[in-house]
Order: C-alpha cells, then sequence, then structure tokens
C-alpha cells in the first residue's frame, strides 16, 4: 500500500516529523518498505499560460511560444511537445531553475531561436514517468504561482508491506485510524453527504450466492460527460499512491479504493441488459477480461452477470465487453462486499492480482459500502456530472461477518504478554483501535469494529494490547524452567562425527540443490524412479535427486572448470525415491573423490587416488559406527560405475550403499577425470549399532602363522576371508592380508594371496599342537573350497 | 730402557696425534696393551732391587693412569666431533611444507547451523528432524494456512502434486514434534526448505532453524530475553542494538519480527540494509491457539514460543558474504575460506 504522506495528513495529522511517523508506523506492525519524494524540488517552475504558439523558422517540430509567466512581460519559450496550445497552462521552468538529472535551465538558443525558459513534461519533474508531453495544469491554476505549492509537491509517497492481516489498512482512513489510535490525534473523517436521487432509473439485482454475497449496491448514473477530464489534485493523489490516471470514472472508483479501500466497479449501462446476477460460474464459461485476455471459467468462482452474458471475475477484474469506454455517458456503479473465502485464490487461479482481489481476499470493512457509493457518485458528479438514480441494495444480513464480543482476561495478557498492565491502559488501548469496551470482573468484553476483519479470539487482542504498548516496551527476561538431562546415546555415531572424519581426510563439505537435472540423473541412475516438481523454476531442476552423486558431480565439473583438479567432496542428506505409491526419503552420506592422492609435494611423485583410497575412507565411517566386522565390499554393477571396479557395502547382509570408480564413458561424456571415484552409504545404518560389550583380556601371548595360497585369479579375497574367518574357530582372533601377488613363480590364472592368522586361548598358552591343527584346517578347508594350494 | 718421563710425553704426544677412534685404540695397544711400552716396563719392575720396586711401580702406575685419563678424555672429544659430523649431514631445510594430507572442511552454511544448535542445546532444546517433501497438512493446514489464505502467496511453494510439496518451512517438524510428544517441550529443527523463487537475493533452496518451546509458564518476555541473548552471543558483539517489531504469521499470536542494527554500517546507513539501518534477522512469536488446538495441546495450560531464521542470511551477515548464490556454487575458493 503506498500514499502520499500529505492525503494522510489531511486525515490526521501527529507534530511529528516524516522520519518518526515512518518510525511509529513500521515498530506498530505496519513496516515501512520505502520513503520517496512526491516529485523533485520544484523551485524556480511556475505556472506558464501559453499565449500564443508560433512556428520555428527552422524547425518542424519545434514551436516558438509566447508564455505569461506571472512577470512584467511574455517570454519566449522554444517547445517541441505536440500537445502545446495558446490558452493552456504548463509548468515553466524559468532562467535558474534546477530539474532533475541536474539539469540547470539556462537562456539558450534553439535552433537559432531564444528560448527564456523551458515547458516541462510531467516526467522532467520528477513526477512520474508520463511521456505524453507537457503536465497539463488546470485552467483555475493563477498564472505566475510556484509549482510546488499548486501541486503540494513538499510530500512523501510512503509504501508499506502490509501483513495479510491488516486489510483495514488498505486504504488512506483505516491507515488515519491507526495513526491515531497510536498517537492519540483527532482523526477527522471526510465529510460524506448523500448524494440525493435525480432520476429514477434503477438497474435490478439478483444475488443467487447470498453466503458469497452477501451485500450488493448498485446505482445508475446518467448523462456523464465523456470529455471531462481528471482534476490534477486527484491526479496527483493516485500517482503518490502508485496507481495511473486513466479517466475520470476509473479514476474515481480508484480514488476511492485509495481513500476508504472499497474497490468498485463502474459498468457502462448501455452495455448491460435485464439486470445483474451474481452467481457461480458455470463451468468452462468464457469471459474476455479488461487485460483483453479470455479465461475460461470453474464453478468455484463468482462472478457478476447480467441476463445474457458474463461481465465480471467477482472482487478481482472485470470484463471488456461490459466496461466503460470513451463514449460512455451512462454507468451503473458497482459497490459490493464479498466474503473473502470466495475471493482468496481466485485471483492466483486466472494468474492476476488487482488492487480489488488484493483487498476482498484479505476483507473489506462490510459496513463501508453505502459510504463508498456516496463519496464515489459526488465525486463523479463533481468531475463529470450526471445524474444518480437511486442506491439499490441487496442485503443478506445474516450471512454478513458476526462482530460477537470476545472475552479478554487480565490474568491472560500478563500471562502471554509476561506484562500486567493497569487496567486503565487495557480499556484506552482497545478504546482507541475502535472496539465497543465493557469492563467485567477480571477482565473485558470487547466488541471489534466491522473494519478489524482480523480479530475473532482473545489472543488477537492480547496481541493488539502488546502492539499498541510497543514491543521495545515489554519486559524481556531470561528463560526459566526444570533442568534436565538430555539423552546421550552410546552406539551408533552421529552425524557430525562422520563429517569430521572425512574433513579430517581432506573432504570439503559441499551442499547442492535437492532437485537435478533429469538428464544427468538418468545417465548415472537410470533405473531409479525419480519424484518430479510440478512446477520446477527450470528443466535443469526439475527431479528430485535419487543419490547424492548428480549434484557432487555438478560441484566436482564447477571446479574442474576453475583448474582445480584434485578434490575431494562430501555431502549429507536426503535422496528421494517413488516406491509404489510413496516417496521414501532416505538420509545418506556421499562423496567424491579425484585426482592426486596427496596435494602436491616437493618430494615424491604425484599418484593418482584409486579405489583403495575412497574405500578406506568409508571403511572409516562404517568404524566409527562400531560395526566394521559386519560389513562386506561385495563386487556389484552399478550403471554409474566401473563394471570391475564397483562393490555393493553390506552392513550385517544388507545392502546400505555403493563405492566405486566412475564409469569411463561417463567421464569422458561429462568432462571428468576418468579417476573419480564416488560412494554413498545409507546414514541411518550407521546409527544401527549394537551397544559395546566388554570381552575378557587374555593373559596368555598370542601366536601369528603366516600362510600363502595360491588361488584363481577370479576369486575375491574377501571371500577368502570370510572362509578363513569361517575355518579358524575360536582361537582366531585376527587374520590380516599381507600380500596379494601375480606373475612368476604363480601359473597364469593364478594368484597368491599371503595373510596372517593370529592365534589366542583366554585360558592358557597355545602348544604347536594347537596351532598346528587350526592351519591344517585353514588349509584343508580353503583347498575344498577353492582348490587352494599351500605355496611353500 | 728409555726414560719413563720420556715414554710419559711419547705416549700423550701420539693421544693427541689420534684423529679417529681406530688411531686412538692402536695408541691405546700400543702403550696400554698386553704388549704395550708401558705394561713391558711393568713387567721389568722385577729386574730391581725389592726396595726399589715400589717406587718404580708407582711411578709406573702414575704414567698409566695419566695416558689412560688422555685416552678416555681423546675419545670423547673424537666422539664429540664424530656426533657433530652426523648432526650436520643430518641437517635438513625446515622451511620445506610438509608432507601428507591437509584438512577439508565444513561448508558455512552447516559451520552456522551448528553454532546456532550450540547456542541453543544447553537451554535444554533438542535437534529435531523432519522431511523435506511434506503433505499441506504439515505444512500449511496445521500452522493455521488454510487453503487461499493470503499467506499462502508469501510461500511460494513447489508441488508435486494438490497434497504434496517441498516443505517451505521447518516449522513443519514443529507440528510432527507436538503430535508424538506431549509438552513440557523445547525442540529446534534445522534444515533445507524450498521456494519457487530464484534471482540475487534469492535460491530456490535454503536453510531454516525453527525452534519451539512449550510450557506452563512462557511469555512473550522469555522469547524477548532469549532471542536478545542469542543474537548477541551469534555475533559475539555486546553492543548490538536489537529491536522486535510486530508482524504476522499464522501459526503465532502475537507474532514479532527481529530486527538487529546493521551489522555491515552500524546503523548507519549502508546498501545491505536498504540505508534503514536495522536488519531483519529472524520471525518469532507466541505459539496461536489455532496451532495448540490442531495438535490437541490445551490452550489455558500451555502457553508456547517459536521463532524461525535463516542461515544463509546470518552467514551471509556473520561472514561478510555479498552473494547468496556463492552457497550453492560448492566452489572451492569459497568453501575453502570457511576451513
Amino acid at each position: 500500500m503506498k500514499f502520499s504522506e500529505q492525503w494522510l495528513r489531511e486525515w490526521v495529522d501527529p507534530p511529528v516529523s516524516t522520519e518518526e511517523l515512518v518510525e511509529q508506523l513500521t515498530m506498530a506492525g505496519l513496516e515501512v518498505d520505502a520513503v520517496e519524494p512526491a516529485g523533485a524540488s520544484a523551485a524556480g517552475v511556475v505556472v506558464g499560460e501559453v499565449l500564443s504558439v508560433g512556428p520555428h523558422p527552422d524547425a518542424d517540430k519545434l514551436r516558438v511560444c509566447s508564455v505569461d509567466a506571472g512577470q512584467e512581460g511574455p517570454l519566449q519559450i522554444v517547445c517541441g511537445a505536440a500537445n502545446v496550445r495558446a490558452g493552456g497552462k504548463y509548468p515553466l521552468a524559468l532562467i535558474g531553475a534546477r530539474l532533475p538529472g541536474d539539469l540547470k535551465i539556462k537562456k539558450s538558443k534553439l535552433r537559432g531561436v531564444e528560448s527564456h525558459g523551458m515547458l516541462c513534461s510531467a516526467r522532467e519533474l520528477g513526477m512520474g514517468d508520463d511521456r505524453q508531453g507537457l503536465l497539463e495544469l488546470p485552467d483555475a491554476a493563477v498564472t505566475g504561482t510556484g509549482l510546488q505549492d499548486l501541486l503540494g509537491l513538499d510530500d512523501h509517497m510512503i509504501e508499506l508491506d502490509l501483513t495479510p492481516n491488516r486489510g483495514d489498512c488498505l486504504g488512506v482512513e483505516g491507515i488515519a485510524r491507526e495513526v491515531g489510535a497510536l498517537t492519540r490525534c483527532p482523526v477527522t473523517a471526510i465529510a460524506i453527504d448523500p448524494v440525493p436521487d435525480a432520476i429514477a432509473d434503477r438497474f435490478d439485482i439478483d444475488v443467487q450466492a447470498p453466503e458469497a454475497c452477501p451485500r450488493y449496491l448498485g446505482r445508475v448514473i446518467r448523462g456523464v460527460d465523456p470529455g471531462a477530464s481528471t482534476p490534477l489534485w486527484m491526479q496527483e493523489k493516485l500517482r503518490r499512491g502508485g496507481l495511473r490516471s486513466i479517466d475520470p470514472v476509473v479514476d474515481v472508483t480508484n480514488y476511492v479504493l485509495l481513500e476508504l479501500g472499497q474497490p468498485m466497479h463502474a459498468f457502462d449501462r448501455d452495455r448491460l441488459s435485464g439486470g445483474i446476477c451474481v452467481r457461480y460460474a458455470r463451468d468452462g464459461e468464457e469471459l474476455t477480461l479488461l487485460d483483453e485476455r479470455c479465461v475460461s471459467l470453474g464453478s468455484d468462482t463468482l462472478v457478476i452477470a447480467d441476463h445474457q452474458k458474463t461481465l465480471a471475475i467477482a472482487g478481482v477484474m472485470g470484463g471488456v465487453d461490459s466496461g466503460i469506454s470513451e463514449s460512455t455517458t451512462d454507468l451503473f456503479l458497482e459497490c459490493a462486499w464479498f466474503a473473502p473465502e470466495v475471493i482468496a485464490g481466485r485471483a492466483r487461479q486466472y494468474a492476476m492480482h488487482t488492487d480489488s482481489s488484493h483487498r476482498f481476499e484479505r476483507g473489506v470493512d462490510f459496513e463501508l459500502q453505502h459510504r463508498a457509493m456516496q463519496r464515489a457518485t459526488r465525486l463523479l458528479q463533481d468531475i463529470t456530472g450526471g445524474q444518480a438514480g437511486p442506491v439499490v441494495e441487496v442485503v443478506a444480513a445474516a450471512q454478513l461477518p458476526a462482530r460477537d464480543p470476545i472475552t479478554l482476561r487480565n490474568a491472560r495478557i500478563s500471562r502471554v504478554l509476561g506484562l500486567a498492565p493497569d487496567a486503565d491502559v487495557v480499556t484506552d488501548i482497545l478504546e482507541r483501535l475502535g472496539m465497543q469496551v465493557a469492563v467485567m470482573d477480571e477482565g473485558w468484553q470487547v466488541t471489534p469494529p466491522s473494519f478489524r476483519f482480523d480479530i475473532t479470539i482473545e489472543a488477537d487482542l492480547v496481541e493488539e494490547i502488546g502492539r499498541v504498548y510497543g514491543y521495545d516496551r515489554l519486559p524481556s527476561c531470561a528463560l526459566t524452567g526444570a533442568l534436565e538431562m538430555q539423552a546421550a546415546p552410546d552406539s551408533g555415531v552421529s552425524i557430525d562425527r562422520l563429517s569430521v572424519a572425512l574433513v579430517d581426510r581432506g573432504y570439503q563439505e559441499a551442499i547442492t540443490y535437492s532437485f537435478v537435472d533429469p538428464s544427468l540423473q538418468s545417465v548415472l541412475n537410470p533405473g531409479s524412479r525419480p519424484v518430479s516438481l510440478a512446477n520446477p523454476i527450470s528443466s535443469e531442476l526439475a527431479d528430485m535427486r535419487t543419490s547424492l552423486w548428480p549434484g557432487l558431480l555438478t560441484a566436482l565439473q564447477h571446479n574442474r572448470k576453475r583448474q582445480v583438479s584434485r578434490l575431494r567432496l562430501f555431502e549429507h542428506g536426503l535422496r528421494f525415491r517413488a516406491q509404489d505409491n510413496e516417496i521414501i526419503q532416505d538420509d545418506v552420506i556421499g562423496g567424491v573423490l579425484s585426482g592426486d592422492r596427496h596435494p602436491e609435494h616437493w618430494d615424491g611423485k604425484p599418484e593418482p587416488v584409486d579405489f583403495y583410497d575412497m574405500r578406506s575412507h568409508v571403511e572409516t565411517l562404517v568404524s566409527l559406527s562400531g560395526q566394521i566386522a559386519h560389513c562386506q565390499f561385495v563386487q556389484g554393477a552399478h550403471p554409474a560405475l566401473h563394471p570391475g571396479q564397483t562393490a555393493v557395502i553390506h552392513l550385517h547382509g544388507r545392502d546400505v550403499g555403493w563405492l566405486g570408480r566412475i564409469h569411463p564413458e561417463i567421464a569422458s561424456s561429462h568432462d571428468l577425470d576418468p579417476d573419480t571415484f564416488l560412494f554413498e552409504l545409507e546414514v541411518a545404518a550407521l546409527k544401527n549399532a549394537a551397544p559395546v560389550h566388554f570381552q575378557e583380556l587374555s593373559r596368555y601371548p598370542s601366536i601369528r602363522r603366516d600362510l600363502a595360497v595360491v588361488v584363481n585369479s577370479e576369486l575375491p579375497a574377501g571371500e577368502l576371508e570370510t572362509a578363513v574367518k569361517g575355518l579358524g574357530g575360536e582361537l582366531l582372533r585376527g587374520m590380516v592380508i599381507f600380500d596379494v601377488y601375480q606373475g612368476k613363480g604363480v601359473e597364469t590364472g593364478r594368484k597368491s594371496i599371503a595373510f596372517g592368522l593370529i592365534l589366542q586361548d583366554s585360558s592358557r598358552t597355545l602348544t604347536d599342537k594347537d596351532v598346528e591343527a587350526v592351519v591344517t584346517r585353514v588349509t584343508d578347508g580353503l583347498s575344498e573350497k577353492f582348490g587352494a594350494q599351500l605355496r611353500e | 730402557m728409555p726414560d719413563l718421563n720420556e715414554l710419559e710425553n711419547r705416549a700423550l704426544q701420539a693421544v693427541a696425534a689420534a684423529g679417529d677412534p681406530a688411531a686412538l685404540d692402536e695408541v691405546r695397544v700400543g702403550y696400554l696393551g698386553k704388549k704395550g711400552r708401558l705394561t713391558q716396563h711393568l713387567k721389568q719392575l722385577g729386574g730391581l732391587p725389592a726396595e726399589e720396586r715400589p717406587a718404580a711401580g708407582q711411578a709406573i702406575n702414575r704414567v698409566k693412569q695419566t695416558v689412560q685419563q688422555a685416552i678416555e678424555e681423546r675419545q670423547r672429544v673424537l666422539q664429540a666431533r664424530l656426533l657433530d659430523a652426523q648432526l650436520e649431514q643430518d641437517a635438513i631445510d625446515v622451511t620445506l611444507p610438509g608432507r601428507g594430507q591437509s584438512p577439508g572442511g565444513l561448508h558455512p552454511v552447516t559451520r552456522t547451523m551448528k553454532r546456532i544448535e550450540r547456542l541453543f542445546t544447553p537451554l535444554g532444546f533438542t535437534v529435531a528432524e523432519g522431511p523435506e517433501i511434506e503433505d499441506d497438512y504439515h505444512n500449511f493446514e496445521a500452522l493455521n494456512i488454510p487453503a487461499h489464505h493470503p499467506a499462502r502467496a508469501m510461500h511460494d511453494t513447489f508441488y508435486f502434486n494438490a497434497h504434496t510439496l517441498l516443505r517451505t518451512h521447518t516449522s513443519s517438524v514443529q507440528v510432527r514434534v507436538m503430535a508424538a510428544h506431549k509438552p513440557p517441550l523445547r525442540i529446534i529443527a534445522p534444515g533445507r526448505v524450498y521456494r519457487c523463487d530464484s534471482d540475487l537475493t534469492h535460491t530456490p533452496m535454503f536453510h531454516q532453524v525453527e525452534g519451539l518451546l512449550i510450557d506452563e509458564t512462557v511469555s512473550f518476555a522469555n522469547l524477548k530475553g532469549m532471542l536478545d541473548e542469542f543474537l548477541h552471543r551469534f555475533f559475539e558483539r555486546d553492543d548490538l542494538q536489537v529491536r522486535f517489531r510486530p508482524s504476522y504469521f499464522p501459526f503465532t499470536e502475537p507474532s514479532a519480527e527481529v530486527d538487529i542494527q546493521c551489522v555491515m554500517c552500524s546503523g548507519n546507513g549502508c546498501r545491505v540494509c536498504g540505508q534503514s539501518g536495522w536488519l531483519e534477522v529472524l520471525g518469532c512469536g507466541m505459539v496461536h491457539p489455532k496451532v495448540f488446538e490442531y495438535a490437541d495441546i490445551d490452550n489455558e495450560r500451555y502457553t508456547g514460543l517459536a521463532f524461525g531464521m535463516g542461515v544463509e542470511r546470518l552467514a551471509m551477515l556473520r561472514y561478510g558474504v555479498n552473494d547468496l548464490r556463492l552457497f550453492f556454487e560448492n566452489d572451492l575458493t569459497f568453501l575453502r575460506q570457511f576451513n
């Protein structure tokens, strides 16, 4: 809501500066977004009356005018505007005046003809963007008067960012009421005298949806002058309220909208037939709106129709066919009250936002319509003439909002605000806000005024007390409460700890958008069913991620383009997958690794990272959760990963993640280093660890026995490891693979795996016999299972 | 047989001339060994008259001791020399960089969220989480934002279908916590939120920390006290001006927006604060009775306070970051500044 400060001060004039007024509004919850001067300083600009207009000897587009500026003799002014005419009055910038853009007016020659000043357009005076030639001043303006005084340019345009609950402040009157309440200054309401009926013309009104439109007022006005023009003072108030002057009829309805907050609509009476009908639209009914868009209406939309056609979307926008035109002489004025819930959402539904819908969805004062109708009629008659018929009202009183009294308890105020104000202070605040107040034991009975739609329960009143009292004056005190211990889980691992582990291994945390490019995602994870946004911000951010990899790889690309090739990034967050009719949202941690194993160093050759670097990072994460003994890395296949370097991560036998090298084809098609490794792990799995369970220490020495076996080269070491652990029995406390060898001395197609067995008993020292028994069991078992031969 | 004095002098000269441990050992064997010259002297004692023997024995032993001491002394010198040489050889250029992994770091948004958590958890707040794909009920309806409420226009919502959406605030977590637990409650809900808006000052995804406290004696005064302290601690400035300004959120009443004195210009007016000297950093209020009704919490017994803050905004102000979009480009030159 934008308005002229002067206009407000016509209603209420607190003895404070603009800055103080703005501060008071902001601190009362009517946040001031901007304060701008109404126009540039117009010192040296006066009302000039053009006495004659003659041609310029050397330029077709220039005119040489003789202008009376209220000085001794007329001034010769050269002017290029098309609308200059003898007898017209325009702003004249005299020599020495300064205009916006630091334009200083000097005596000059235009194509050889002297000019002693400049006739100005509104734009040249910093009064908006109108380039339509010179600003026409009213005939009544006294020649030679300073423009500053004539237009009251010593004014500010104040813009409020109103919250949706304060629809009552969407008019100067409402803001004036609020300022009056805050500053205790009297508010002078404008006198609105009813305009008596001069003619008997009526137009029938049939409200078929009284719950949606409990009050509808209509009035016929005949014989308005289509050639009339809007007076400058009204144009200026509209301009300072952010509205453009269009024609006198529209300007008057807009003026009432800005002044009282009541949206109105003027129909061309001659284009209406039968009578007005307020009803819900029929599905698919079409209407061409004032902005010349044709919309197909839904049955949830309230419309204004006549007996033949649809005229307007109620409370939102009129139709082009029934609107007024340059030749309109007879009007039908509409002034109605529509229920907010009926209007709410309609404007959005038809991709519109109008000043009318903005007010109706927030709630207009339901007792305002008669005053607004009379005000508009009066202004219209003053400007365009014409004769008004009787005001026809259709009202369903039971459907109008009820103003039930609300009980406000003193105790509740102090409980919520932490302040126990004097009863007199409370009563005073409520009365200043226009409420009817009855003092009761322990509290008040309060009936809010019809314009305060937002106040229906006790909490609304408590807020008003706090707001008008001043939030800055309310007490402030520390929180108190029982000291309670928080749970401190002993098993599993926090995401913070996992993050720290990766950070210590050189990873930088990334945060990427949860929506990703569907084309990249389908390459990386063609099998998954992504969840798609109905209204994405762009087609590259249209699908929810099914994995962290698209985001991480995009971040990798971003940095590679900036010559950063050694990268370790991780991210933590949700991934989203459609499964049956559900959306699964899994918490995952993932990473990407590329470039050299170590930062570049003066000593030693750079080595690229490999699978085992990243595997150790994943093992670290699993170890931190206390579950590494239950974790296996199993050869797997994933469309994003190199088929020979892909592992599925098993925890307690369940798939909980992936690890591997990027598929070389994806690397080359997406400008990525082929030595790029990726992992992703479900966080929930890492939180599921069993609590620590102590095991007795052995006081007897452990014995290590190293073995080397030759097996088929395809046999994964992990399988051998699992088998050894199974075969080792109770005495086997640990196993470590210390060498894998292929080459001379081992036949082609076979490999040698050397491992150490660590054996120990908790109750005695092991004998050679004990050790031999385990070794034999292991070697025999491996031989049987894998055809393993002991390598001597 | 040479004169004992001369022998002593020769021995001491030989010790002094020995340049390394091997040469010294040779000297030792030559004089003190089994066939050494001083040992020979001792062996010849038997040829002396009995009354001369003790004095001669003493003299020889004295010389032996002197030479022995000289050898030990020389040994220490030679060893020290050897060590010096070794140390000199071992010397390296300590100004060259070290070897191994250098640490990475947390994202500034995470860093900021963790700081916020660290400030609130000692007050008994626990961290709560919820889904990011939400339904209309938890994101809007249960927060007193019915369909077509004008406040919905303030949340440009991403939809999947008519009822499923990306949460526009972490207030939805409040609703889930109130449904699952009985008061008293103290939670904060950090996380990602989404709005269909993208320009210089908006990204379609950002982070919020939402807080909720429900108890039997919680008032707006507590809300003021707590958030005032939070902002002073967060910005680590004792003299920071904080103001509470009436505002409107459908799920709180009274509602407030909290402004701090602009940290860029100290309140003098600059581009960041739009010349106003103030920066809006928080929204807050007392839980609206309708929200308690939805959660089936007794409005007469309990009151609650709630607050919400944008993490990126706080991070930008804290660290002086001037472009919101940097947070999601994941450019290493940006991220590393927070390590």
